[in-house]
């Protein structure tokens, strides 16, 4: 059984985020270990896997950077155990002028204000990415697939590059 | 997990950081990046008239073990022609900062690092 249909939803890219939390509460409930303290060792033992499953699935399925990743990987593409490095030079300048810009930050008059505008710099590309990712993924041709891997590998870098700037908020919000 | 000592040597105190002019025509420079860790390097290489590398520069944005193993490389190319630099393997980096398995990846940029400076070299010379 998939992690979609341990959720009871279809495979696809589109997923309902008001109703995830819910079905994901419900089989928390269905398959917590506490349940199963007065069952068998056996009992017992799928109670922790099952929960296990559930948690994984829902951390999965409700970012849509790990759930197409897992999508792809339902269809043979492998991404998350490639060590492939990338080599598009504009992408990666871009990449570069990004870091460099957060790592001076602290240095320019209104930090907290800065950070913010190349937060939502950053948020603009993720969104767009996400929309090509979703075309991509509709389509089962082997090319959009491919497409839609590369795409994924550069939200990669996207979505580590928002993470450093919630640390860096964090950080100059404490100063 | 525990960094080697060689791997914080050179995290703390690395080697040949920052870059060169990328318009002067003996500067190669070499971006690579890793999307299992969203980690980005630029490897830049000074190379003379005899294809010999005589400087090196890097900027990593990543963990311990990528910048350590950037630095390293820039030590090593040093000196060195570029068919030599490119025989530099990411076993011989992992080998040499002791990496876990898990760290295997940024040996393997720091080696592509080599080869797209090394291509970019190339290409400029044709031109």
């Amino acid at each position: 059984m998939n992690y979609f249909e341990l959720f009871n939803i279809p495979v696809s890219f589109d997923v309902d985020l008001s109703e995830l939390p819910k079905t994901y509460q419900q089989l928390q409930r269905l398959t917590h270990p506490d349940k199963f303290a007065s069952g068998s060792d056996q009992d017992k033992l799928v109670a922790i896997q099952k929960n296990a499953q559930v948690n994984d699935a829902y951390s999965v399925l409700k970012s849509p950077l790990s759930r197409a990743e897992y999508l792809l990987s339902l269809r043979g593409i492998d991404l998350q155990h490639e060590q492939q490095t990338i080599k598009d030079t504009a992408f990666l300048m871009q990449q570069m002028e990004w870091r460099e810009e957060l790592a001076e930050i602290a240095d320019r008059t209104d930090p907290l204000s800065a950070l913010e505008s190349l937060e939502d710099e950053i948020k603009q590309t993720i969104k767009s990415d996400l929309t090509k990712l979703r075309h991509l993924l509709e389509s089962d041709q082997a090319t959009d697939e491919k497409s839609a891997a590369d795409v994924i590998r550069q939200l990669k870098f996207s979505y580590k590059m928002l993470s450093e700037i919630e640390l860096k908020e964090d950080l100059l919000s404490d100063l | 997990m525990a960094y080697s000592e060689k791997v914080i040597d050179h995290y703390e105190n690395p080697r040949n950081v920052g870059g060169f002019d990328k318009n002067d025509p003996s500067i190669a420079t070499g971006m690579v990046g890793a999307p299992a860790c969203g980690d980005v390097m630029k490897l830049q290489l000074k190379i003379d008239a005899n294809g010999i590398i005589e400087d090196a520069k890097f900027k990593t944005y990543g963990c311990g073990s990528a910048i350590a193993s950037s630095s390293l490389v820039t030590e090593w190319v040093k000196g060195k022609s570029i068919d030599e630099a490119t025989a530099i393997s990411n076993m011989d980096i992992a080998e040499e900062l002791a990496l876990p398995p898990v760290k295997i990846h940024c040996s393997i940029l720091a080696e592509d690092a080599i080869k797209a400076a090394v291509a970019d070299y190339k290409s400029r010379q044709t031109k």
